[in-house]
């Protein structure tokens, strides 16, 4: 089931909330705008919401820049409420990760002399999300997590 | 990207009128700074109320554009919003640059 419109606030919450979003960054962009119109902030609040969109904006844009690399794909977004905040799913028919294996947690040194320009999107991903696992099948990779509401 | 400057003494105010330095409008935002800091000011405040979001590539634009300001000036940040300052705070960022809680008043208008 697809929500496209906003919802009203009195109607039961959406079960899955599913996008289907051409890998390019202002696509991206949209996706994102148009997912946390589907939540009301009783569902979502601010926090899980700032959470969930730092996550997923960073998990769609490496999608688009290295599984896609320039080329024209589709990536599937799956969110759902569950008790305590959200379960996401990213799907995407590009390269798989690099050894199979999700990229690692470790900071850039922002003390470094020469400032790290990047680095920061698989740091931030790890320190915000919950359960984040990576599985390869056939020609498709997919990526789960959970991002949890601050108690 | 719109950015419009505004002087303040020894300070050139930059403010950023776009709502979110992504992915997609990273490049423009450092270009767009580039041209910014060719005015001579030994301290550049960027006014980041109007920024609702910031990714790891706007993340790494603001770290570019500290370094096209130079060693010789101060490249400072202002009115970071929720989810820009968790961004910061999560990845150290808000220990390296001066952020202030709000945007500078502005004086005279230039361009």
């Amino acid at each position: 089931m697809s929500a496209e419109q906003p919802r009203m606030e009195d109607t039961p919450p959406p079960g899955v909330v599913r996008l289907v979003i051409p890998a390019d960054p202002l696509a991206v962009r949209h996706a994102l705008e148009r997912l946390f119109s589907n939540f009301s902030p009783d569902i979502l609040p601010n926090d899980l919401r700032c959470s969930a969109e730092i996550v997923i904006a960073e998990v769609l844009n490496n999608i688009v820049e290295h599984a896609y690399a320039g080329s024209q794909g589709d990536i599937e977004l799956s969110v759902q409420p569950v008790p305590g905040g959200l379960w996401c799913s990213v799907t995407d028919h590009g390269t798989p990760m690099p050894d199979n294996m999700l990229p690692g947690a470790r900071a850039p040194d922002v003390q470094a002399d020469d400032m790290p320009e990047g680095g920061f999107g698989w740091y931030m991903i790890h320190a915000l999300a919950q359960g984040i696992r990576y599985a390869r099948v056939g020609g498709t990779n997919r990526l789960t997590f959970h991002l949890r509401a601050e108690q | 990207m719109d950015i419009t400057c505004e002087h303040a003494g020894d300070t050139l105010i930059a403010r950023i009128h776009a709502t979110r330095i992504d992915a997609a409008a990273a490049i423009r935002f450092k270009d767009r700074m580039r041209e910014v800091l060719q005015a001579a000011a030994p301290r550049v405040v960027l006014d980041l109320s109007r920024v609702d979001f910031l990714d790891s590539s706007g993340l790494g634009a603001v770290v570019a554009v500290k370094k096209l300001a130079g060693p010789g000036r101060n490249l400072e940040l202002a009115a970071l919003t929720p989810t820009v300052q968790k961004v910061f705070r999560l990845t150290r960022m808000d220990q390296v640059f001066t952020i202030h809680p709000n945007a500078p008043a502005g004086v005279r208008h230039v361009g």
